[in-house]
């Protein structure tokens, strides 16, 4: 697998403390945290990865562990995600908790049969006798010129599948108090990490100097351990005129439009696809009336599609304009082009217009 | 364009594509298969690096010779007791498979998968092995489980998907799953049990445990990635494991030279990883074991893994969906120069005066017994023929450990179409 430049990597590892036990962190000090703090409560938890141990991660999530932890607990791992995630699934019918890292989730696809056929289904297929607990963390999405190997969205290929659950955290503070959680869950997770705002929360405008964490209040992230319930949506901002599903990146340049455009949207961080958060979708949108879709990934077949179909089956009679889906194009991940891909400000606008119409 | 050369002045390229020597039809004859004598392999010591002895890659161990004798520095020097205990367990497997195979037939399951002339392969590595150490098998390796006395009315009730299924009817049938005997529930995807072995394994050490794991995959199944990554990782980590191939030849139709037996064996896959590397003769009990042990030794010692090709030969088809006889000669079975593992077996035991075959038959009768009578115990929890024996809502159960709100609503859903449909799936 091919390297790529990270922007803005985080120099120094160490959050800054305030004094009512937060401290600032970025979404990669926040994972790194959480990562330390179930290692110390479990010592079933280990850490493994394509330069995960010495090195600390390409992007750094994984710093100070291996010197902290050991190396039978924190380590590299041969470059074979087929064999990262069939070694964990035995890791875990042993009774550790492995916590294996995908270096992108571009590169998730060698171990799609272990995880597949193998993770999600070994409950099932045992009677219980045997479980893989386990939490992939993988880096995804676009918006830092990684090209078609270091920006794709694969969540959807996930969701697909029985037997597996599906997280992507919006800000450090989630990141921390869900990762925690995917780890102490006896489920295999896949943990998705928007790698875009690894560094502070970016609200789709490329052009404009990059903001970082330490102003946002999701940026103050409690030292300890504490945990963010697996299939919880967080509404970032409630609001009647219409309702915005997103994840990850999405949720911040949704954020950024309505302020911009003064609309008074209702804006649900879903944070699991699975299992999903259906009551809190349902409520707002019965409320509202109006339901746009955001994600990055590609549009055929993507988590939009599911969503566009469970809010007209449930509130079919509460809508008052057809659902919006706002995506990706169904294209590779293209390298210069990535703006036009990406669903940016235009896209949402274009699509607000829309929905908002004959309101 | 395709078909017009486009330098005439160059020789045309060819593409080879293997073909077995004998297909239906053909007469066979297995001179080519080259068989050191027996006790001619040397036996390294377990503590040797595995790039000094790369010539046992391509060797064959074999400890019982043509007379009956064990004989050589791998003869494990088994007592006769052990012998005959292995004996026993050969002969309930192979009389389990007859019942079983006739059951399918019988419609009263769904499928069923023989190992006749492998059970050497299983039964002699249980034995082998300590009970506390953990088997990743494939589908062909029901003698570990009869080896450590699982109870056949168990086994039994999983091929029947009945009420007395430990998996509640979820997998196909043979796909075991018994944490409680160290075996490692069945996939039936190919070699993803591999790298699954290697962290079981892994962990062991990690942790430092004594136990060690052992797994199991066919020959045609080292062409998966899954193998090439267990590979990497068990020589990375020098994980704690055995690994064994059973080449018996056949991938189906497939035969073994699909896999890449016309340019090597199996056991060289080995010295490419810098894992020892062993070929046996898997119709050989006491190669078999002695194997085993030696790898079993090595693991324990943190000396790493071993490789292992049993070379032997898969007698029945595939499973009960294939017939063989559309793909390759009937001949085979018969004319396989390595001969049927349980009778080479019982040729030692009489050789060396601990058995004879007034026994031995008195054994097959027994073990027929045994496994009819647990067979009738089975049959009273249901078979599969008779229709469904799972309340229908355990459908939804152990897709997660708690059961989210789309599975409730789709386990309702069932539910009233189960109503509405005048419950067409109850047993009869």
């Amino acid at each position: 697998m091919t390297e790529t430049t990270t922007p803005d990597a985080p120099a120094d590892i160490a959050p800054v403390e305030a004094a009512d036990g937060t401290a600032r962190m970025n979404m990669i000090q926040a994972i790194n945290s959480a990562l330390e703090v179930m290692m110390e409560r479990d010592p079933n938890v280990i850490v493994m990865g394509e330069d995960v141990g010495f090195f600390g991660g390409v992007f750094r999530a994984t710093a100070g562990l291996q010197a902290k932890f050991g190396k039978t607990r924190v380590f590299d791992t041969p470059i074979t995600e087929c064999g990262i995630i069939g070694v964990a699934v035995g890791m875990g019918a042993y009774g550790l908790r492995p916590v294996p890292e995908i270096q992108f989730a571009d590169y998730i696809y060698p171990a799609l049969d272990q995880l597949v056929s193998e993770a999600a289904r070994l409950r099932y297929r045992s009677g219980g006798e045997f479980i893989a607990p386990m939490t992939v963390r993988s880096p995804f999405g676009g918006g830092i010129f990684g090209g078609q190997t270091h920006s794709q969205s694969p969540e959807g290929i996930f969701t697909h599948v029985s037997g597996i659950k599906t997280i992507i955290p919006s800000t450090p503070y989630d990141a921390k108090g869900l990762l925690i959680a995917a780890i102490e869950d006896n489920d295999p997770v896949l943990f998705f990490e928007p790698k875009r705002i690894y560094n502070g929360p970016f609200d789709g405008h490329w052009d404009r100097p990059a903001k970082n964490w330490s102003q946002h209040p999701a940026g103050a992230v409690p030292q300890g351990y504490y945990r963010i319930d697996i299939g919880k949506a967080h509404i970032v901002r409630p609001g009647e005129a219409l309702t915005i599903l997103a994840y990850g990146t999405m949720v911040h340049v949704c954020q950024a439009v309505i302020e911009e455009a003064g609309i008074d949207a209702e804006i649900i961080d879903l944070r699991t696809l699975v299992p999903l958060d259906i009551a809190t979708i349902e409520a707002s949108v019965r409320k509202t009336g109006r339901c746009m879709i955001v994600h990055e990934a590609t549009r055929t077949s993507g988590f939009g599609a599911e969503l566009s179909a469970l809010v007209q089956e449930r509130c079919f009679y509460h809508l008052e304009a057809p659902i919006e889906r706002v995506t990706g194009f169904d294209t590779p991940y293209p390298h210069s082009l990535e703006w036009a891909y990406f669903p940016g400000p235009v896209r949402i606008g274009e699509a607000l217009k829309k929905i908002m119409k004959d309101a | 364009m395709a078909g017009d050369p486009v330098r005439p002045n160059l020789q045309p390229l060819t593409l080879h594509v293997p073909e077995p020597k004998f297909r239906p039809g053909d007469a066979v004859d297995f001179t080519e298969v080259t068989l050191p004598p027996a006790g001619e392999v040397r036996r390294p010591d377990t503590a040797d690096r595995a790039d000094g002895f790369i010539d046992l890659a391509y060797e064959l161990i074999r400890v019982l010779d043509d007379s009956g004798q064990a004989v050589g520095p791998w003869n494990p020097r088994l007592s006769p007791e052990t012998l005959r205990a292995m004996l026993r367990a050969m002969a309930l497997t192979r009389a389990f498979d007859e019942r079983m195979f006739r059951a399918q037939r019988q419609g009263k399951t769904s499928f069923y998968m023989k190992c006749t002339g492998e059970e050497a392969v299983a039964v002699a590595a249980a034995f082998a092995l300590d009970y506390e150490d953990m088997c990743f098998p494939s589908y062909r390796q029901q003698g570990l489980l009869v080896a450590r006395g699982w109870s056949l009315v168990d086994m039994m009730n999983q091929i029947y998907s009945n009420k007395g299924d430990r998996l509640q009817g979820k997998q196909l049938p043979i796909m075991y799953s018994v944490r409680e005997a160290g075996f490692f529930s069945i996939s039936g995807n190919l070699a993803t049990q591999y790298p699954q072995a290697v962290g079981w394994a892994m962990a062991s050490a990690a942790k430092g445990d004594t136990r060690i794991a052992a797994t199991w995959c066919g020959e045609g199944s080292t062409a998966e990635g899954d193998f090439h990554s267990a590979c990497t990782f068990a020589s990375v980590y020098r994980a704690p494991v055995i690994l064994n191939v059973v080449n018996n030849q056949w991938a189906i139709s497939s035969f073994s030279g699909f896999a890449g037996a016309e340019a090597t064996t199996f056991a060289a896959r080995a010295v490419g990883y810098g894992i020892a590397g062993l070929r046996v003769d898997g119709n050989d009990a006491l190669a078999v074991y002695a194997a085993t042990a030696w790898a079993a030794e090595r693991a324990r010692t943190n000396h790493g893994p071993t490789l292992i090709e049993h070379f032997t030969y898969r007698v029945e088809g595939h499973s009960t969906s294939d017939d063989p006889l559309q793909y390759r000669s009937a001949g085979e079975a018969t004319a396989w120069p390595l001969g049927d593992p349980v009778k080479r077996l019982k040729d030692h035991l009489i050789a060396i005066g601990e058995w004879d075959e007034e026994r031995h038959a008195a054994q097959d009768v027994e073990v027929a017994e045994e496994v009819k009578a647990a067979q009738k115990e089975a049959e009273r929890n249901g078979i599969l023929g008779h229709g469904l024996h799972q309340p229908l809502d355990t459908l939804f159960d152990g897709v997660f450990e708690e059961m989210p709100w789309h599975l409730r609503e789709q386990q309702a859903q069932m539910l009233a179409e189960e109503a509405a449909s005048g419950r067409p799936w109850a047993r009869k």
